[in-house]
């Protein structure tokens, strides 16, 4: 090895030293900033020597030139453009987007190296094959998979699961055609042979997302997620890449972990949620009939006046508060609040919102201090001592019925919230979540519903506190 | 299984280890920037997308060069500009990160 290419190798291991450290730097908000600049660092290092490699080695033409720059422009604005001007609402799919992208580059390399070595006519050998199909087939899957992803959490396609007579027929047939088309690549290489894996696995990322619902996006993202790392890992094996490869695995672990955490916190297995979500995906239109009888309605004076002479106050967020875009309101309620001398934490259980996390970035958005947010295993102690459980747009993961089994959502881990001394639902309507079923919380006599959109209750609520006790 | 196919698979399965080791230790809170910080690592793809430009020799691999350059290219700057934006949103108490922010710049 020359004395150059020695040094480009020693830069990718530090850089990909300053992944690691990034994301140790990740285990406490008070230095995740510093993580995110020391990753960038790392990055900007890898590029800065691929360029170093590239110049050196002499073999590009100029239209490789242009056509990298021009590539890289474009990418680099249309990033910075969404990344800047996203809601905070909105990060699910703008990480769906960039898993999409990430997958599609990986899936591009493998592509292309294969095309090269066809066409040089000297064979391609066989453990380039057999990483470039993992690359290609993970990274097709990924990028179709992530677009419907990113479809549904936009609301382009329904976030309802869709599935079709015969689907599983339809996926069985899809690996089937990949493994055949697999196994001629190994022993011949062909490039419409390759073609034929790459649409089979477009076509399997498609219909892999489209049964999942809208609640088991967590879980989706994060597999995706994994994927990307994955097939970005795969493309490194490929072009003989260690940097691909390192930070592909560590963004595959990553994947792998959150995947895990939120399947358990649904208490559900990763294979059961890509076959599909619960039941059909008409439930989640089905209203209670008879729907209010046995809930107590309540309005917005008497909310007031039950959370303004409370001294303990957990709020419960939801994807109804993400939805509502009412994060600046909550906040501006627990503020209010607060300054009366009211204890207000908030209870965030794992898989609520869209994605891991989503709750605390919104929180986070409209200046709540992140020690209020706190994690399910640590509130639960403390519902019993609450004066008012205050609930958001939050339904599944705060029904009763969980405990006992027999239940869709059985066994599934909850926010006691039913042990609070009086508890307050916000909600649109008595609509069912997710799961399909009634939640016992509303039944519950220590219950009083607020049937409004959370933004709207929640200044409501405000302003009753402000002039009730202001 | 050649040499290098296999340190390339130490490689792998090692850094599979330091990343669980690593992540698992992330607090909820922080799940949501993790995710995007991890989206911003596998922007390294990058690399491997200008170096096609290197091998690229007619039409079609001059548009897979493009292609996967804005791919990874969006991936990159897109992924570390709202990770950045996400955590200076984190404040222990309001207005710390602020002032944190003034004495830096």
């Amino acid at each position: 090895m020359s004395g150059f290419s020695t040094t480009i190798q020693l830069i990718y291991v530090a850089a990909a030293s300053c992944f690691v450290l990034g994301l140790h730097l990740m285990n406490n908000p008070a230095t995740a900033r510093r993580g995110n600049q020391v990753s960038t660092v790392g990055m900007a290092a890898a590029v800065a020597a691929t360029l170093a490699l590239i110049i050196h080695s002499g073999a590009i033409t100029v239209t490789g030139w242009i056509v990298m720059a021009a590539g890289a422009l474009v990418g680099a604005a249309v990033g910075l453009y969404s990344a800047r001007t996203v809601q905070m609402t909105a990060m699910p799919q703008l990480v769906s987007v960039f898993n999409a992208v990430g997958g599609g580059a990986a899936a591009l390399v493998g592509i292309h190296d294969y095309m090269t070595l066809a066409d040089a006519g000297r064979g391609v050998p066989g453990s380039i094959t057999v990483t470039t199909l993992l690359d290609v087939i993970i990274g097709a899957v990924t990028f179709s998979g992530s677009i419907i992803a990113a479809g549904k959490l936009q609301g382009l396609i329904t976030s309802a699961p869709v599935t079709f007579p015969g689907s599983r027929a339809v996926n069985l047939l899809l690996a089937a055609v990949t493994l055949a088309a697999c196994g001629y690549l190994i022993t011949t290489p062909s490039l419409p042979v390759l073609g034929i894996v790459i649409v089979a696995a477009l076509a399997f990322g498609v219909s892999m997302v489209m049964p999942i619902g809208g609640a088991d996006m967590p879980v989706v993202i994060s597999l995706l997620n994994a994927f990307t790392g994955t097939a970005v890992a795969m493309a490194g094996f490929v072009i003989g890449n260690w940097a691909l490869i390192i930070a592909g695995a560590l963004v595959g672990a990553s994947g792998g972990i959150l995947t895990k955490l939120m399947a358990d916190a649904m208490n559900r297995s990763i294979g059961n949620i890509i076959v599909g979500g619960f039941g059909t995906g008409d439930s989640a239109l089905a209203v209670l009939p008879g729907a209010g009888a046995g809930v107590r309605a309540i309005e917005a004076d008497d909310a007031a006046i039950q959370l303004a002479y409370a001294s303990k106050v957990i709020i419960v967020p939801g994807y109804g508060l993400a939805a509502a875009q009412a994060q600046y309101a909550v906040a501006e309620l627990a503020e209010l609040l607060e300054s009366r001398g009211v204890e207000v934490s908030y209870a965030i259980h794992p898989v609520a919102g869209r994605m891991p996390g989503h709750m605390n970035v919104l929180l986070a958005e409209a200046n709540v201090p992140y020690p209020q947010l706190k994690e399910m295993e640590e509130i639960n102690p403390e519902f019993s001592r609450t004066d008012v459980a205050l609930v958001i747009g939050a339904n599944d993961v705060t029904n009763p019925a969980a405990r006992r089994p027999g239940t869709a959502i059985s066994g599934m881990p909850i926010l006691d919230v039913d042990q609070a001394k009086s508890i307050i639902v916000i909600k649109r309507s008595m609509g069912h979540g997710y799961a399909g079923i009634d939640n016992e919380l509303y039944a519950n006599p220590k219950t009083s519903m607020y049937f409004a959109d959370a933004k709207k209750a929640l200044a409501g609520l405000t302003s009753a506190v402000k002039t009730l006790v202001g | 299984m050649s040499t290098a196919l296999l340190t390339d698979l130490v490689i792998f399965v090692l850094s599979l280890w330091v990343g669980f080791e690593v992540i698992s230790k992330v607090p909820a809170t922080l799940h949501t920037p993790l995710m995007s910080a991890a989206n911003s690592i596998h922007g390294i793809v990058l690399v491997g997308a200008m170096l096609i430009a290197v091998t690229a020799h007619n039409p079609i691999g001059y548009v897979i060069a493009f292609v996967a350059a804005a791919f990874a290219a969006m991936n990159v700057v897109g992924g570390y500009v709202v990770t950045g934006r996400m955590l200076k949103m984190f404040r222990r108490r309001p207005g710390t990160a602020v002032a944190e922010d003034g004495k830096r710049s």
